[in-house]
């Protein structure tokens, strides 16, 4: 591996104006596993692709709900999103005990983004190893906001970060007119092609190894257990794989009409379960 | 230039030889990187431009705005890294608090210059951070006087008439040089200022951007604010008007 | 105590910190470890009146600054806009009250800056000062004010109040100091017996009260300004307003001096 000589600390720029050490940061977002994050008017969901180490340990938790109206999906290195995500959930119940209300995602976001960014100025830190795709709902409506190592962060129509999510955001580029308006359920069977156009040909989701995360109006953010990802998961089932999402799309389109025609019956779990948080 | 390789230009606080501070005009690069941003003064305020490179379909418009209140009657414009540019916004706007608080005024934007620059240089001083990579414009309307200063990542800085930095300074140095600042209200500004952030914009290198204007003068009542939506439009309209009819003299040329 | 300017990214420890770049490093330098609270109020308000009609609120406040009983200031304006959405009165000590008005006051103007589309709602002020009254009477310290906070939230008018101690209701009257004693009585009947009282009836209403105030509490004022805040008209700040006074009874009162 090339090595250069201004490669070594966040705190020496490059001669070109680059850091290298950030840069060498986002790259451990590309080592952790797929998440996408989409969202409509109403909704924002985060659906990510969960790993596990070895044949027998659990698979390792993706999606982490921090307040109410706000979950994250995370990317890179784990133990550094944990403490991020301690520092979003405290900043949500600090300002919900002085303000009597939701923390604005974009504020949330902000002070988040200040505080990553200390760390790729001083010698004696690093710069967060991990990306993060945060769904959200507040007072102007559903977000999915993406942050890097870098301390960027960015408000997105959707997003896909972690290894080979090229091919989703590919995915979701060209869906991406199709989005503001589409129900939970349909949004949801978005993110699942967009998070399967980045696997392996042998390998496909299932149950153990999507995990789901919505939030909307009235519905505060809520983890899917498997047997609730099992009926979505069976929404996209036997649809072609790969081109299947730009591919053709009356034949994909029309099974999955049918299903979505008597829209009341998958879409059922949707209330039950919110009534089951808190 | 003798500071690749001489070992001399890895920390801030390592003069070279030749009596420069290399890890500094390396952070100035950065700056050099990033879209364009302009400020002009105008006979009755000053306005912000700015060129925002469009990274991916999948963002929001409006997202990384690259112009910031920093109190009700100051705008900032930032250049380089956005990330270390949103750490001087907040400096900004606490010494603007914090003046507040303490002396019952606004505080005025020569005051507000000289402690930004102040903490911006501090951070040229030590081996233990680095410089700030971002460079920032100052506009403020008050008492009937438009102001406007830049801050380099050296931490120096100047009051302008007209200014621009990032990636397109030079090309948009020369258009700016062109108009003849002193004789425009704000409202004709602001056409000349989109039509620069559109003339100097780079189609071939960076496809996408979104212009971003904002105003501080005697229409706004001093306060620093986006520009009115009929402004935008009317201004971007202008700036597109102008690239056509440039395009089209052009292939009259050939 | 709190701080305006909360959250500054630390540069390092005893590092320069905005306000402070000419200390830089090491310098340590505060207050000792002994001093007096506050324990009473110098330049005193007194009550503030305020009710909750159909469509809005009304807060009332007079212009006096006492000082002990003697009537010193007379100019001392204590009812504001704080943003679009909320009003708010105070009564106590009028140095604290400041103290307040220019804490809110930035935090709008931070606000503002950052331009996103949220603007503080009246139940967040009212929290808010909650907290802050609660803390600094924790630490012995209070700021000796009574707040009534009132505005429009969900299209829903709101009414709220807290006190020195951190006591904090909502109500739809509220009347603090000596209004506390005289005025709710005369609001809460009238409200019985028209409990949607339209904005004219309560603007009536509290113009009574505060005449009522005036003849009864020797604190009190004939100028005063209202603050009304209406779901369809917005807010406006009213006055000087000045008591209707007549003494034609006066003398036939003897024996009290």
């Amino acid at each position: 591996m090339f090595r250069n000589q201004y490669d070594s600390d966040v705190t020496v720029w490059s001669p070109q104006g680059r850091l290298h050490q950030v840069e060498y940061a986002m790259e451990a977002v590309n080592l952790g596993s797929a998440t996408v994050g989409l969202k409509s008017k109403t909704h924002a969901v985060l659906i990510a692709l969960k790993r596990a180490s070895s044949e027998l340990s659990a698979y390792q938790k993706k999606v982490i709900n921090i307040d109410e109206h706000i979950g994250i999906t995370i990317s890179g290195l784990t133990a550094d999103a944990r403490i991020l995500s301690r520092y979003m959930r405290t900043e949500c119940l600090n300002y919900k005990y002085s303000h009597d209300t939701v923390l604005p995602l974009n504020r949330l976001i902000s002070t988040l983004g200040n505080k990553m960014q200390v760390c790729t100025q001083r010698y004696d830190r690093r710069p967060y190893g991990v990306g993060l795709l945060v769904a959200g709902f507040d007072d102007k409506g559903a977000h999915i906001y993406q942050t890097c190592p870098s301390a960027n962060y960015y408000d997105c129509k959707a997003m896909s970060i972690g290894a080979r999510s090229q091919s989703a955001r590919t995915y979701l580029e060209k869906k991406i007119d199709e989005l503001h308006n589409a129900p939970l359920e349909d949004l949801i069977k978005h993110g699942l092609r967009a998070l399967r156009d980045t696997l392996p040909p042998e390998v496909d989701l299932n149950t153990k190894n999507v995990s789901i995360g919505f939030v909307g109006d009235k519905q505060p953010f809520k983890i899917l257990d498997e047997d609730e990802t099992a009926p979505f998961l069976a929404l996209i089932e036997g649809e072609e794989r790969r081109g299947g999402g730009g591919g053709p799309p009356d034949a994909a389109a029309a099974p999955l009409r049918d299903e979505a025609g008597d829209q009341d019956a998958p879409r059922e779990p949707v209330p039950q379960v919110a009534m089951d948080t808190d | 230039m003798s500071s690749i390789g001489t070992g001399y230009d890895l920390s801030a606080s390592q003069f070279s030889p030749d009596g420069r501070v290399f890890q500094v005009e390396y952070a100035m690069k950065a700056v050099e990187n990033s879209g364009t941003i302009i400020g002009l003064k105008a006979k009755d305020g000053v306005i912000l431009a700015a060129e925002k490179l469009i990274l991916s379909k999948l963002h929001e418009t409006g997202t990384n705005r690259r112009i910031f209140n920093i109190d009700t009657h100051i705008g900032m414009a930032v250049s380089g890294l956005i990330a270390d540019a949103r750490q001087i916004v907040e400096i900004a706007r606490k010494e603007a608090a914090a003046y507040r608080t303490k002396y019952g005024t606004k505080i005025p934007v020569k005051f507000l210059n000289d402690r930004v620059s102040m903490y911006i240089h501090a951070y040229t001083l030590y081996s233990a951070i680095r410089p700030y990579g971002c460079s920032v414009i100052l506009s403020s309307f008050d008492n009937d006087e438009p102001e406007m200063y830049t801050i380099d990542p050296s931490g120096v800085s100047f009051g302008f008439h007209g200014c621009a930095t990032g990636k397109a300074k030079q090309s948009a140095k020369t258009e700016i040089e062109k108009l003849k600042l002193g004789n425009y209200t704000c409202k004709e500004l602001v056409k000349e200022a989109a039509k620069i952030i559109y003339t100097v914009h780079d189609e071939l290198k960076d496809k996408n951007f979104e212009l971003e204007l904002s105003w501080v003068c005697k229409d706004s009542k001093g306060v620093h604010e986006k520009v009115p939506d009929s402004v935008y439009s009317d201004a971007e309209k202008a700036a597109k008007q102008a690239m056509e009819a440039d395009s089209e003299s052009d292939t009259e040329d050939m | 105590m709190f701080d305006p300017t909360s959250n500054p990214p630390p540069f390092w420890q005893n590092g320069p910190a905005p306000g402070a770049f000419y200390n830089f490093p090491n310098t340590k330098s505060g207050p000792s470890d002994e001093f007096q609270h506050s324990q009473a109020p110098i330049t005193t308000a007194t009550s503030i009146v305020a009710i909750k009609y159909a469509t809005g609120v009304i807060i009332a406040g007079d212009l006096l600054g006492s000082y002990g009983s003697l009537a010193r200031y007379r100019n001392c304006p204590r009812v504001l806009q704080v943003n679009e959405n909320i009003i708010l009165g105070a009564g106590g000590d009028y140095g604290d009250f400041q103290y307040i008005k220019n804490f809110i006051e930035q935090k709008i103007v931070q606000e503002e800056c950052l331009d996103d589309g949220f603007k503080l709602k009246p139940k967040s002020l009212y929290c808010w000062l909650t907290r802050v009254m609660y803390s600094c009477r924790s630490k012995f310290d209070p700021l000796w004010n009574n707040l009534v906070i009132g505005g429009i939230q969900d299209g829903e008018p709101f009414l709220g109040t807290v006190d020195k101690l951190g006591t904090a209701f909502t109500d739809k009257i509220i009347c603090t100091g000596y209004g506390a004693h005289i005025a709710v009585p005369l609001l809460r009947e009238a409200m019985e017996k028209n409990p949607n009282m339209s904005k004219d009836e309560a603007k009536a209403l509290v113009e009574k009260s505060m005449e009522v105030l005036f003849y009864r509490d020797a604190r009190s004022f004939p100028k005063y300004q209202v603050a009304i805040i209406d779901q369809n008209e917005g807010s406006v700040i009213e006055g000087p307003l000045v008591v209707k006074q007549n003494w034609s009874l006066a003398h036939m009162i003897s024996g009290y001096n």
